[in-house]
């Protein structure tokens, strides 16, 4: 295949990459911008296997560990796609994105090992150990924030004194091989101790990040990952691997600024502060003491329901836990039957990634023109009878707006304080992610309806269906 | 600095910039998707992994070069059908009947 013809073809592909990018920007284009993304993955796929095969690149060993490792590769990533639960997509993300940085990493050890000989130009080995170390931390990372969020581990942030400086000594012993390896190295295997040292720096980065900012960490290691492959495509000299990865780099490292944007944090405060120990939330709590709070019975809330105007239902994380999701559309549409106005009021980061709360009640047939996004439906809460506050907590929390001196401080939260009656279905008394007290639980307004999330809602299915 | 390694870093730089314009209009609610179909589009590390395995003569490079395959396929095949999964349901659907009615 002649170089002009190859070019092209990737430019194709970088092209379709861009607009399935835009696509993704609107609801109604993103399945499809979704697909354009494929097709061009496609035409860089073949493109890159007709140019080997002309060139006749592969041994028959080559050819054959390459139809199996995509057959493999192919089975494996769409029987996890198909099977995972739309709860579990976080992780699933965080696994596809890992393996990603894995290989972007291989190759540059790889380039490094058969390739570029023993004193490679810095033109070639610098972007060669960036993808190793990049690729490496992303990998790693990715697979600790995947066993969080499967609850293979604790989810609660693992923190030691001196954790930063342990962190820091790494990072810093990364650098200084990543500059001996450039300008003096002679073995090329040496380079491998640095996978191992970017492997550690991953693990040991995600250890101190608690389970509710997990979704900022996928985000920035999806960046990482881009990044990592950006450089492959400089020591390969490919077109292709340098645009798609920067345009994830780019793309990837905005959208983590966004989230931790709505999450009222900085992105240093989500990286470094451990957030969610469970010393701060012990703090918190013993304020809390001896404070009683309201508890009612599903029947009395039932009725309450049925003869409101409008209900708004605030869906968190404990939601998705209880894959209550369906239930919760019966209430509603039960509801809507007897003539109440039902909305959802999404907050940006309710479930465990923007976005996600959205995709689990879109999975149980909810309208998407009643999930009302938080600036949308923030001054209807104080004409609003009842609120529904199923399994969330932080972000409805008033001490992100009243108390300076509160690790939430300063997020933006629905304002359910301000509705005539609030109903929280809560498993338990303990705080929400960040591990804080929640002021309003305590409120004369507020009715508690202890219990796991589902079996609560069909508790006041059957009530609502009675009065 | 050669013409050509200047040449790589131009697209580099152009693709920051794209990179962050694209996606500067997307609204919240489509945070998870995006991050999800932009992390299929990085498992165009395969082309990388595919060129090493087409290189690969030493048992070391066969074994980097399938394992590098195995990886960057299941990136690309798992983003794509996830990301494809999420959006199917973002289809605008018709209230359920008789709604309108009673209100």
């Amino acid at each position: 295949m002649s170089s002009l013809l190859l070019q092209a073809l990737y430019l194709v592909a970088a092209a379709l990459f861009i607009l399935g990018m835009r696509g993704l920007s609107s609801p109604k284009g993103a399945r499809r911008g979704n697909w354009i993304s494929a097709v061009g993955m496609v035409i860089a796929l073949l493109t890159t296997v007709a140019n080997l095969l002309l060139l006749h690149k592969f041994t028959s060993l080559g050819a054959a560990l390459a139809v199996a490792g995509v057959l493999i590769g192919a089975v494996v990533g769409t029987v996890g796609a198909r099977r995972v639960h739309m709860t579990a997509m976080p992780q699933m993300v965080a696994l596809f994105n890992g393996v990603g940085g894995g290989a972007a990493a291989l190759v540059a050890v790889y380039e490094l090992t058969f390739i570029l000989g023993a004193h490679p130009p810095v033109a070639a080995s610098f972007p060669s150990v960036f993808s190793i170390v990049v690729g490496g931390v992303s990998f790693a990372g990715s697979m600790m924030a995947f066993a969080k969020l499967q609850e293979l581990m604790t989810g609660t942030p693992i923190t030691y004194p001196g954790q930063q400086v342990v962190n820091g000594l790494v990072a810093l012993a990364i650098v200084a091989l990543s500059v001996y390896l450039i300008g003096f190295a002679d073995s090329p295997i040496a380079f491998s101790g640095l996978l191992v040292l970017a492997l550690a720096l991953g693990v040991a980065f995600v250890l101190p990040i608690g389970g509710a900012d997990m979704p900022v960490v996928i985000s920035l290691l999806n960046a990482f990952t881009g990044l990592a492959v950006a450089a492959s495509g400089f020591i390969l000299d490919n077109f292709a691997l340098i645009v798609a990865g920067t345009l994830v780099g780019a793309s990837g490292t905005l959208l983590t600024l966004l989230m931790s944007q709505a999450m009222g944090r900085s992105i240093a405060n989500v990286l470094f502060a451990a957030v969610g120990s469970p010393v701060a939330g012990a703090g918190a709590a013993a304020g809390a003491e001896g404070r009683s709070v309201r508890t009612g019975l599903a029947d009395d809330i039932g009725t309450m329901l049925a003869y409101s105007r409008r209900v708004i239902i605030v869906p968190g994380y404990g939601l998705a836990v209880a894959q209550a999701q369906h239930v919760v559309r019966e209430l509603a549409d039960l509801l809507e039957k007897k003539g109440v106005q039902v909305d959802y009021a999404i907050h940006p980061v309710a479930g465990r990634m923007p976005g996600h709360m959205n995709v689990l009640l879109a999975e149980a047939n909810v309208p998407y023109e009643s999930l009302k996004e938080m600036d949308e439906i923030n001054d209807e809460f104080k004409s609003t009878d009842v609120v529904l506050v199923v399994g969330a907590n932080d972000v409805v929390n008033p001490a992100a707006r009243n108390s300076p001196g509160s690790p939430i401080y300063g997020m933006p939260i629905l304002n359910v304080d301000q509705a005539h009656n609030i109903v929280f279905l809560k498993r338990s008394m303990r705080p929400g992610f960040a591990g804080i007290d929640n002021e309003l639980l305590y409120d004369p307004k507020t009715i508690m309806l202890f219990g796991d999330a589902k079996d609560s809602l069909a508790r006041l299915v059957a009530a609502v269906k009675a009065a | 600095m050669t013409t050509e390694l200047l040449t790589l870093i131009t697209y580099f730089v152009l693709a920051i910039f794209v990179g962050i314009e694209v996606i500067s209009k997307v609204p919240t609610i489509l945070h998870t998707p995006l991050m999800s179909g932009t992390n299929a589009i990085h498992g165009i590390i395969l082309v990388g992994a595919l060129i090493i395995a087409g290189d690969a003569h030493t048992p070391t490079g066969y074994v980097l070069g399938f394992v590098a395959v195995v990886l960057a396929t299941t990136n690309v095949v798992g983003g794509f059908v996830v990301t494809d999964r999420m959006l199917e349901m973002f289809r605008g659907r018709q209230r359920p009947a008789g709604t309108e009615e009673t209100r």
